[in-house]
C-alpha cells in the first residue's frame, strides 16, 4: 500500500486566494442550490428521487448540491459521489479478493463489483468450457492487488456491477500508474482509451480510475486472453511522458476541469513549458488548468 | 475560584467574548485528496480534521477503530459506521501518551457514531460502512462540537445524505448567567458543561450531555443558549457549503449530470 498523500491547506490561507483565480462564474440563478435540511417543495404532486426525502409537511434535500426537475421527478446532484456505475460504462479496478468462479473488483463504487469467471477471456480460445480447473487456477490469471480494466455488463438490484473483459482491449494492467479522481470529473466519451501523440496511453475509467501507461507498439495475438504482463523496462522517455500526464490530469482534477481526450492533450501542450520536477507546485497546476479552459472555450 | 473573575464586571469573559458570543469559526471543505470528504474547521482554539470514506463494502480488517463495525444481521439492511476520534498528542497543554485508543477517546468515537447515525440516512445503503475519522490538532474547549460540527462538513462533501446538518454547541453558568461555547479554561476552572447536538433545520435534539449537576431552574435557559448558538453555527456552515459547492459546481459546469 502506497501511503497517502496529505494535501492540506489551512482555513484562513485561502480567504484571499480564493478570488485570485476562478476560472468560473457565478452560477445561474435558474439552478436552484440547496444543502441538506433545505426544503425543496411542499407540493405533494412530485416524485422523490436521489438526494431527496419527505417529511409529513414535504420534499426536503439530504445532499448538497442542485436540484434537477424531470417531469414530476425531483433530484439533488452533489458535487461528489462514489461511483454509480451504468452498463458499457469503461471502469478500471483492482482485485480484492478471489472467490469461486468469481473476483470482486475495487471499482471505487459503493460495494465490490464481480467479475466472472465466465466474462473473461481466457487463454486458448473464446469458445472453450470453463472447467474445473480454470476454477483452481483462478489466481495465476488474476490475483489480488492486480488492476484490470473492464466494461460494465450488468449493474445488480442492490447497485452492484458484474463486469466482464470480453475484449482485447480489457484485461489485465502491466506497467503503469493509477491515478484517482472524482468520477464526476470525467466526462462521458465515446471512448475511453486514448493514445496520445506524446507515447503514452491513457484509459479514463469512469469510476475516476485513470490509468496511464507506455503505448505498447507491437501488437501481440489474442493468445493469452489478456493475462499477460509486458515487464520489461520502460525507457526514460516514456517514464518522463507519463509522470507529465499524470501531473497534469492532477492539475486539472485539482482545479475542476472535465476530464477527456481534448483537455489532457491541451494540458499536455500547457505543461511542456514547465521543467517536470515543476508541474506539482500549486501555481503551476492552477497556471495549467486556467490555460486548458481557456483554450477549451475558444475551440 | 482563582484569582480571576470567569465574568468580569462589565459581562465579559476571560477571552473578551459576550456571554451569548461563540468563538470564531472557519472551516473549509475538501482538504484531502485521499478521502471521499473532508473538512477542516477551527473553532477558537479548537482545530479538528474529518476525513470520511465510503459508503464502501464493508472489511472486517482495516484501522484499528476504538469503534469498530460489527458484522450483524442489521449491516444487511442499513449502512454501518464506524467513527474515530483521536487527538494528536500535541493537541492539549500536556504530551498525550497516545493519540487514540483510550477510555476518553472511545467514549468520544461511541457518542459521535450515535450522533451520525441519527442523522445519516443509513437506510439507503446496505451492506456498507461509512468511515468517519475525526483528529484533533488543538484542543481548547468544545472538542465534541468541533468534531461534530466538521463530520458534518465532511459527511456533506463526501456527498452522503444526511437529513439535516448536525450542529453541537456548549453552554455554561457564570454567575447565575448562561454562556455560550466555552473554551477550555472555562470548562476546567469553571462551572457546568451542557453539551447539545441538534438536527439544525428541525431543532431535534440528537445528544445531550452535563458534566455537572446544576439547579434545574437554570436548565431552560442554558439550553436555550446552546441551542441558539447551534443555530449560530449552522448559519455560518450552511454559507460555507454554499460558497464551496456554487464554487466547484460552476467550475465543472455540472456537466457530468
Amino acid at each position: 500500500m502506497v501511503m497517502p498523500v496529505i494535501q492540506l491547506e489551512l482555513a484562513g490561507v485561502d480567504a484571499q486566494e480564493r478570488d485570485k483565480f476562478d476560472g468560473g462564474h457565478e452560477m445561474g440563478s435558474n439552478q436552484q442550490l440547496v444543502s441538506p435540511g433545505d426544503l425543496i417543495t411542499t407540493d405533494v404532486g412530485f416524485m422523490r428521487g436521489h438526494g431527496t426525502y419527505t417529511k409529513e409537511d414535504g420534499l426536503y434535500a439530504s445532499l448538497a448540491g442542485v436540484v434537477q426537475r424531470v417531469n414530476k421527478l425531483i433530484s439533488v446532484t452533489p458535487l461528489k459521489t462514489k461511483y454509480q456505475g451504468e452498463i458499457g460504462d469503461v471502469v478500471v479496478g483492482r482485485i480484492t479478493e478471489v472467490q469461486q468462479k468469481r473476483w470482486k473488483v475495487n471499482t471505487n463504487s459503493r460495494l465490490d463489483s464481480v467479475l466472472l469467471l465466465s466474462s473473461v477471456n481466457l487463454p486458448g480460445g473464446e469458445l472453450r468450457r470453463r472447467s474445473a480447473e480454470d476454477e483452481l487456477s483462478m489466481r495465476k490469471y488474476l490475483q489480488e492487488g492486480d488492476l484490470i480494466s473492464a466494461e460494465v455488463q450488468n449493474v445488480y438490484h442492490d447497485g452492484s456491477l458484474s463486469l466482464h473483459t470480453r475484449s482485447l482491449k480489457y484485461g489485465k494492467l502491466s506497467q503503469g500508474t493509477l491515478i484517482k479522481v472524482s468520477p464526476s470529473l470525467i466526462k462521458r466519451r465515446k471512448t475511453h482509451f486514448h493514445k496520445l501523440p506524446c507515447g503514452v496511453s491513457v484509459i479514463l475509467g469512469n469510476n475516476g480510475f485513470v490509468w496511464v501507461s507506455p503505448t505498447e507498439h507491437e501488437e501481440e495475438g489474442g493468445g493469452s486472453g489478456g493475462f499477460s504482463q509486458n515487464l520489461s523496462q520502460v525507457p526514460t522517455t516514456d517514464r518522463t511522458g507519463i509522470a507529465r500526464v499524470r501531473n497534469c490530469i492532477l492539475a486539472l482534477a485539482q482545479n475542476g476541469v472535465m476530464l477527456w481526450d481534448t483537455t489532457l492533450a491541451n494540458a499536455y501542450d500547457a505543461c511542456l513549458k514547465y521543467p517536470l520536477t515543476d508541474l506539482l507546485k500549486s501555481d503551476v497546476m492552477r497556471e495549467i488548468a486556467f490555460v486548458t479552459r481557456q483554450n477549451l472555450e475558444h475551440q | 475560584m482563582a484569582g480571576y473573575e470567569l465574568l468580569s464586571e462589565q459581562n465579559l469573559r476571560l477571552d473578551g467574548r459576550k456571554a451569548d458570543e461563540l468563538r470564531r469559526i472557519q472551516c473549509k471543505l475538501g482538504v484531502f485528496g485521499q478521502a471521499d470528504g473532508s473538512a477542516y474547521l477551527e473553532q477558537g482554539n479548537t482545530k479538528v480534521l474529518a476525513a470520511v470514506y465510503g459508503p464502501h463494502e464493508i472489511y472486517r480488517h482495516g484501522a484499528g477503530g476504538a469503534s469498530r463495525p460489527t458484522l450483524t444481521a442489521t449491516s444487511n439492511e442499513q449502512a454501518v459506521i464506524n467513527c474515530q476520534y483521536s487527538a494528536a498528542v500535541f493537541s492539549s497543554g500536556e504530551r498525550k501518551r497516545r493519540p487514540r485508543g483510550d477510555r476518553k477517546s472511545q467514549e468520544m468515537s461511541m457518542h459521535l457514531r450515535q450522533t451520525f447515525q441519527a442523522a445519516i440516512k443509513t437506510e439507503l445503503y446496505p451492506r456498507s460502512q461509512i468511515d468517519i475519522y475525526v483528529e484533533i490538532l488543538q484542543a481548547d474547549g468544545g472538542n465534541y462540537c468541533a468534531c461534530v460540527n466538521a463530520a458534518t462538513l465532511a459527511l456533506i462533501d463526501a456527498g452522503i445524505p444526511m437529513k439535516d446538518y448536525v450542529c453541537a454547541c456548549t453552554a455554561s453558568l457564570m454567575n447565575d448567567r448562561p454562556v455560550v461555547d466555552i473554551n477550555n479554561l472555562e470548562s476546567t476552572t469553571g462551572g457546568p458543561e451542557l453539551t447539545v447536538a441538534v438536527m439544525a433545520k428541525s431543532g431535534e435534539i440528537v445528544l445531550l450531555e452535563m458534566s455537572q449537576r446544576f439547579h434545574v431552574d437554570h436548565l431552560e435557559k442554558v439550553m436555550d443558549l446552546a441551542m441558539e448558538g447551534c443555530q449560530n453555527i449552522y448559519h455560518i456552515l450552511d454559507k460555507e457549503v454554499r460558497a464551496h459547492v456554487s464554487k466547484r459546481g460552476s467550475l465543472l459546469g455540472w456537466e457530468a449530470t
